[in-house]
């Protein structure tokens, strides 16, 4: 080794190693803290709020709470069968209306539309801007609607699910495109080039790959649609004590019942409401997972 | 041996097809048994394919001059050039895979077996039915390897008595069947790059096509791969005839018949690129005699 390598290397060695490092500096580590701040706020102000839920509706998770209607002779049996099972029939009924119609738009507006045309442009910032809508908005036009289809009582399974599809159709508009646009255009091509259709082509080949993204897409709307309670309470949804057994029939929502008894003066309404949330956060959550789940298990790498 | 192999040198006695020593044995083993080259005429006498005067725009952007071009039947076209030569805007031009690219606008005629497929009532799909296209990249669908080949005799609605004899017929033809006999039911995206690529060719032999467009079918391969792929070329020019877009000069003289060069131009006021074609000719003439000053350049790899 000559001694212009050497020297060399010592210089190397004393300009990497010389126990300072501007990670550490006061504004890297204050800067550091602040961050870990804002998270913590975030994250420790949702955990508050959870366990002071659970406690306070600890006492209330019995069979009860899930099978019994609201009752006001034995407050402490009160339960949420009513709104449990509505959510259920509204969820179906919403998935009914909205993945069809979302998917169907989606298809239109990644396969066969002409992006240069304005129409089309325009139904695409149409698009993004309804997923930021407010939801009590939703509720107006589902009374619009149910208005025009001649419904007196638009408090029934109907009249919600119309208003939580038009709350996730945007939603799963957006997300179905994104799972058909990460479909290769080789693998489109491939297909075209053997004398498939455009159609063939989406639907043998595009649609399927596209699956796992769009079922995701899916239950992660209706995860939003489950915990919405102002586009019901336009609705002008009430207190219900029987199950729900067609698309005409009154129903409530879980999120509903919840509103309605904790503005009750009762202990009693208070617990269980508070045992409510907690189902109603679990059901969310449990959805989230199987989104998850569903991504994870079934995504492509292509 | 010659000590400066890595372009073909030009001289009278050169046989372009027999690559030189220090060439890898893969290229040997490619070299095809041929036809004296002396014996194809110039020009294709009977063209199953024909473009006149083929012009390409992209929105405002000229993409490719008025070619002429002739393909044989039975023939092995090899398009080469540069990098945006256009070479393989004119193979997608071929069966109409341009349609696709929005803004795309092809003026001239492509005629096949004497009929324009750029007419007015041609329907695109038909014509991709009898023009089959393999891709640069393979492209397997994510289904299984039988389900691949199924696909295009079930999407064009070919009458098939029995889809299995079929599918092996296919893979035969594509020369895969030994190695994936067993695993028909499998994910194709089990397979090799090569064995994807040969897929892809089966995939497209089994919707029965009459001229097979490859573009640049090696260029994501391994040279072993790239070797099985030219020694099936070969193979299937028996019964299809063959236009591929090659970026491997080597490939084109050891598999085409005939070969046309392209070039591109730039605009004098917009800079843009244009593609022509230079020079079309028997692939010996092109790589052991060409008349182009350019072509020259280019396969002795002064240029590009």
């Amino acid at each position: 080794m000559s001694v212009a390598t050497r020297s060399a290397r010592e210089t190397v060695e004393i300009r990497l190693s010389d126990g300072r490092s501007r990670e550490r500096n006061p504004a890297s580590i204050l800067f550091l803290i602040a961050l870990w701040f804002s998270l913590f706020f975030g994250v420790i102000v949702l955990v508050s709020l959870i366990v002071d839920t659970a406690i306070s509706g600890a006492g209330r998770f019995d069979a009860n709470l899930f099978t019994n209607y609201e009752s006001k002779l034995d407050k402490s049996t009160t339960g949420f069968r009513a709104g449990i099972l509505g959510s259920i029939w509204l969820m179906a009924f919403t998935a009914l209306l909205a993945i069809p119609l979302g998917i169907a738009a989606a298809i239109y507006l990644e396969e066969f539309a002409d992006r240069r045309s304005r129409f089309n442009r325009l139904v695409e910032i149409n698009l993004q801007n309804l997923a930021a809508v407010p939801s009590i908005i939703y509720g107006m036009l589902a009374v619009a609607v149910m208005g025009l289809l001649g419904y007196q009582f638009k408090g029934i399974v109907l009249g919600g699910a119309i208003a939580l599809a038009l709350l996730i159709l945007p939603v799963i508009v957006i997300t179905t495109r994104e799972a058909i646009r990460a479909v290769p255009q080789e693998i489109r091509q491939g297909s075209l080039a053997l004398g498939a259709t455009v159609w063939q082509t989406t639907w043998r080949n595009t649609l399927p790959s596209a699956v796992p993204g769009i079922a995701t897409g899916t239950i992660l709307g209706l995860s939003r649609a489950i915990g919405e309670a102002a586009p019901l309470l336009m609705l002008g949804m009430a207190m219900v004590r029987w199950d729900p057994s067609s698309i005409e029939s009154k129903v409530t929502a879980l999120p509903m019942q919840i509103y309605h008894l904790s503005s009750m003066p009762q202990e009693e309404y208070q617990v269980a409401a508070s045992a409510a949330i907690i189902v109603l956060l679990v059901m969310i959550l449990g959805m989230n997972a199987l989104a998850i789940f569903i991504r994870n298990k079934f995504q492509k790498s292509w | 041996m010659n000590k400066t192999p890595s372009t073909i040198t030009i001289t009278p006695d050169h046989d372009p097809y027999t690559p030189h020593g220090t060439e890898n044995s893969v290229s040997q083993l490619a070299t095809p048994v041929r036809d004296q080259p002396g014996e194809l005429p110039l020009v294709p006498p009977d063209p199953v394919m024909d473009a006149r005067d083929l012009n390409v725009f992209y929105g405002d952007f000229h993409a490719v001059h008025d070619v002429n071009l002739k393909f044989g039947r039975n023939d092995i076209t090899a398009l080469i050039g540069p990098s945006g030569c256009g070479k393989s805007t004119v193979l997608r031009c071929l069966n109409r895979m341009n349609d696709l690219v929005t803004g795309a606008r092809v003026e001239g005629a492509v005629n096949y077996h004497g009929q324009n497929i750029y007419a007015k009532g041609v329907d695109p799909i038909a014509v991709r039915t009898h023009i089959g296209m393999v891709f640069q990249k393979p492209n397997p669908f994510p289904k299984s390897i039988y389900e691949n080949i199924a696909y295009g005799p079930k999407v064009t609605g070919m009458k098939v008595d029995n889809m299995d004899d079929l599918v092996e017929e296919a893979l035969r033809g594509a020369a895969l069947w030994d190695e994936v006999k067993d695993k028909l039911k499998q994910s194709a995206y089990g397979l090799s790059g090569g064995q994807q690529q040969r897929l892809c060719i089966a995939r497209t032999i089994a919707t029965r096509p009459d001229v097979i467009l490859m573009d640049e079918p090696c260029s994501a391969l391994d040279p072993i791969a790239t070797s099985r792929i030219e020694d099936l070329m070969l193979d299937l020019k028996q019964d299809y005839t063959i236009i591929i877009v090659t970026h491997n000069m080597q490939q084109a003289a050891r598999v085409s018949d005939r070969t046309a060069f392209f070039t591109a131009r730039p605009d004098e006021t917009t800079g843009n690129r244009t593609g022509l074609l230079v020079e079309f000719g028997l692939t010996s003439t092109i790589f052991s005699n060409p008349r182009d000053k350019r072509t020259e350049d280019y396969i002795s790899g002064r240029f590009g």
